[in-house]
């Protein structure tokens, strides 16, 4: 049992939960992930990238964006409630190095896993680029806690309501541009940026590591589900990453695996919020 | 074979039982050979390939006596040394025989604890039905006496009567003892050890305890609350269970015995890491090892689509590769889940199939059509990467292998595609290497199995271990009683101290 003991709205779909965690607290690293789960007899398992952690509170972060059944049910719970599933910490953790100059590419929820990476990258002695893009302003998250960590940073939205209206890529081949170039990309966002940004650093050839988001059952290499293909071999993405080198991974066939069970989803989430409404409106009755 | 309605078979039996009974003189050995072996009931097939109910439904009372009566009670008793764990076979059939039921799993639960399961799932046929007398006289071995499903209906008697109870615990010694896993060999580690007075926690990386019992054996074969009242149990003994806990991330293994202070640690975490074909088109969306469709079936219940929110994948046509239990129970699965055509592939024949006979037989009659001497080439897709078919190689049985099985032996272009819209991969698995990954002088076998020595000891004092991890996937009975051996090890040496 795991109690929110915060939980904050920070954009519309977008949601900030402090959770008790002690044990994940103390032996998270940056880059790894939880499997939550908020029902033991009929829940779904969902992977969720750890944001923050404070090991003395024995508390976790976990930022979610509500696009299905299972998020949307997290979403329902009230501060004080508890989560009764949360697995973890698993996945490899980013390997943090001094390598001279990184450049941080977020993409809307993103920022969220990102946040820990950037801020480990600076604490090793690089100098720190931000870029952040989000679809429109009322999605932007982090913004300030990454201005501040970062050398330099870029805010993007795709509709120019707040910073340079551009994708992320614009700007980053910019930076890629520029002499001396970029030593490394991290970027981690919808599967279609990431793979526009390794697109982006290829002809520069600079290492770029992404976070794959696939599907995922147990979280700890026991089902196949979050297989991915990478560099023309299989690999697990809750054992062997999430990190992959971006240049290496089929995207593709990683999008197209994501949409393994749209048709059910969908259903599902329409079917969560009938239930949900049906819910508050017994609570007022 | 056709099928007997469950009533008949009984009522069948009692008459015949009558008859036996009305007699003075003991039965001769020629007469008990002549008692039809007891056919076992059974959902009809039509039916239970769309439910999710067990399909074998236990003997009655009559049935099993007769079945017992069967048995020659043999001095030398083969069939004891084909039982793993050494079950004292004849005197628990003799009880049952008798009409003694109480007596016959008192006598079982000497040398098993998980006989519900067992005798449910245990590969009888290979091991203490396969050297039976009976079976040799009739020269018929599934004319043997059926002595799993005896074992079977002495523990369900003994559960269904609620007369199942906890072992008793020892006074506390103050000693405490990791477990890791909660599959047959850490259930088994668990109840031996806190049976002598020391506390043991077990440590489940799932949100609910098990192990393979839960969330890879389907329900249709072995019934969730049996292995849920196996877990419970523990927890009366005053086993203290920790789910979503991964040994190796949440906590090392090294810190369960340097910080955490456990005098003794037991590695039963099983062989948990699918192995695929590699060949083209296995990451098209459609492909699933085994594991993962029985667990989004089992474990997460999507079989059960009111109420289960994880999703299984909507399938007409399914080829499942594989020839052992693990592919059986995905093709069956994939049937009652809805899929209008199963098909299973096999590179040998039917009589090197893994499974047991008994599985092999459900799935037929279930409507499983099998493929044999075959294999799948590679899998192909469509233009949004799913998958739409399926390319096979003949194959023939050439020269025996070592193991003295023929080995198949591809036919050149003997290429044929199958239309399907799903493939299941359920041709074996291998330990997870998380464990070895983050234990640092823990040693390893080739093929990533932990090396033990006879009492279960691992290469790092105070660790031992047992099951799947060590013999690579083998069967639930085996990783008894390794546990057994190890849980004897670990109370010798905590007596020492
Ligand atoms: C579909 C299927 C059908 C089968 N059918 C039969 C059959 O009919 N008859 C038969 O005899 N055998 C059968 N088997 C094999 C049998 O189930 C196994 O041999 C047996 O369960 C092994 O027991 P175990 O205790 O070693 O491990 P398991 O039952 O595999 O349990 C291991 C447990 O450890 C947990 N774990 C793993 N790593 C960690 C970690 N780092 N931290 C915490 N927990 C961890 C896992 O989540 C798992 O719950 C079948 C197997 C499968 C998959
Ligand atoms: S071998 Fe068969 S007949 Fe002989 S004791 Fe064992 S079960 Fe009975
Ligand atoms: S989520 Fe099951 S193996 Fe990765």
């Amino acid at each position: 049992m795991h109690r929110i003991v915060e939980k904050k709205v920070l954009s519309d779909e977008v949601f900030l939960y402090r959770i008790e965690a002690p044990l994940i607290a103390e032996s998270r690293k940056p880059g790894q992930f939880v499997i939550v789960q908020t029902d033991t007899e009929y829940g779904e398992r969902i992977p969720l990238t750890i944001a923050d952690a404070d090991p003395v509170a024995g508390t976790i972060t976990l930022i979610f964006q509500v696009v299905g059944d299972a998020t949307h049910r997290l979403a329902a719970l009230p501060e004080g409630g508890v989560i009764e599933n949360v697995l973890g910490p698993l996945g490899r953790p980013t390997h943090i190095e001094h390598v001279g100059m990184v450049v941080c590419v977020g993409g809307g929820i993103g920022v969220a896993p990102l946040h820990p990476i950037a801020q480990a990258m600076k604490r090793a002695g690089n100098r720190l680029i931000v870029i952040l893009g989000a679809r429109t302003e009322k999605l932007i998250i982090l913004e300030s806690e990454m201005r501040a960590l970062s050398d330099e940073f870029i805010l993007c939205t795709d509709d120019g309501s707040r910073g340079r209206k551009a994708l992320v890529t614009e700007p980053l081949r910019e930076v890629c541009a520029r002499t001396p170039k970029p030593d490394q990309v991290v970027a981690i966002g919808p599967p279609i940026m990431m793979k526009a940004v390794s697109e982006t650093t290829r002809p520069f050839a600079i290492p770029t590591i992404v976070s794959l988001n696939s599907i995922m059952v147990d979280g700890t290499g026991m089902c196949g589900g979050c297989r991915v293909t990478v560099g023309g071999q299989t690999r697990f993405v809750c054992v062997d990453g999430p990190e992959f080198d971006g240049h290496e991974v089929d995207f593709t066939n990683l999008m197209q695996r994501l949409r393994t069970y749209k048709p059910f989803e969908d259903q599902a989430h329409e079917r969560c919020h009938l239930e949900l409404q049906i819910q508050e409106l017994k609570k007022h009755a | 074979m056709t099928y007997s309605n469950p009533e008949s078979l009984e009522r069948i039996a009692r008459e015949h039982l009558a008859e036996l009974e009305s007699r003075t003189e003991p039965l001769k050995p020629k007469e008990r050979l002549r008692i039809p072996p007891q056919v076992m009931p059974e959902q009809p097939p039509e039916e239970r390939r769309h439910n999710i109910r067990e399909v074998a439904l236990g003997y009655g009372p009559a049935q099993a006596r007769l079945e017992a009566l069967r048995c020659l009670q043999c001095k030398n008793a083969p069939c004891v040394e084909g039982c793993p764990v050494r079950i004292d076979i004849p005197s628990f059939i003799r009880a049952i025989a008798e009409n003694r039921p109480e007596e016959a799993i008192a006598i079982i639960k000497r040398n098993s604890i998980l006989p519900a399961i067992c005798g449910r799932v245990c590969p009888q046929e290979t091991q203490c039905q396969a050297p039976c007398t009976v079976g040799k006289s009739l020269k018929n071995i599934a004319a043997a006496v059926s002595i799993g499903r005896l074992e079977r209906y002495a523990a369900d008697w003994e559960r269904e009567m609620g007369r199942a109870k906890p072992p008793e615990v020892k006074p506390e010694t103050g000693r405490k003892v990791a477990v890791i896993g909660s599959g047959p060999a850490s259930i088994t580690v668990a109840a031996d050890v806190r049976r002598e007075g020391h506390a043991v926690t077990m440590f489940e990386a799932f949100h609910k305890p098990g192990g393979v019992l839960l969330y890879g054996i389907p329900e249709f074969r072995l019934p969730k609350r049996i292995v849920e009242e196996e877990i419970e149990t523990l927890r009366k003994m005053g086993v203290e269970i920790r789910t979503n806990f991964v040994v190796g991330r949440t906590r090392t293994l090294n810190d369960l015995l340097e910080k955490d202070g456990y005098d003794a640690v037991f590695i039963g975490a099983g062989a948990g890491l699918p192995k695929f074909m590699n060949i083209e088109g296995e990451n098209l969306v459609g492909v699933f090892s085994a594991n993962e469709y029985l667990t989004r079936a089992n474990l997460m219940r999507a079989y059960d689509r009111e109420r289960a929110r994880t999703p299984i994948y909507p399938s007409r046509k399914v080829a499942v590769l594989g020839g052992g239990n693990v592919a059986m129970d995905a093709a069956r699965m994939a049937l009652r889940i809805g899929a209008a055509e199963v098909h299973l592939i096999y590179r040998r024949t039917e009589a090197e199939m893994p499974a047991r006979v008994e599985e092999v037989a459900h799935a037929k009659e279930e409507g499983v059509q099998f493929h044999l001497l075959q294999n799948a080439k590679r899998i192909l897709g469509d233009e949004y990467g799913r998958v739409r078919g399926i390319e096979l190689l003949r194959y023939e049985l050439g020269e025996p292998d070592d193991s003295g099985r023929r080995r198949p032996v591809v036919i050149p272009e003997s290429e044929l595609v199958m239309e399907v819209d799903t493939v299941i991969v359920a041709i074996g698995n291998e330990p997870n290497p998380l464990i070895r990954q983050t234990t640092p002088g823990l040693q390893i076998a080739r093929g990533g199995t932990l090396v033990v020595d006879e009492d279960g000891r691992t290469s790092i004092p105070r660790v031992f271990a047992g099951g799947d991890i060590v013999l690579g996937a083998a069967t639930v009975i085996l990783a008894m009683g390794e546990g057994r051996r190890a849980a004897a090890a670990i109370n010798a040496m905590l007596a020492e101290k």
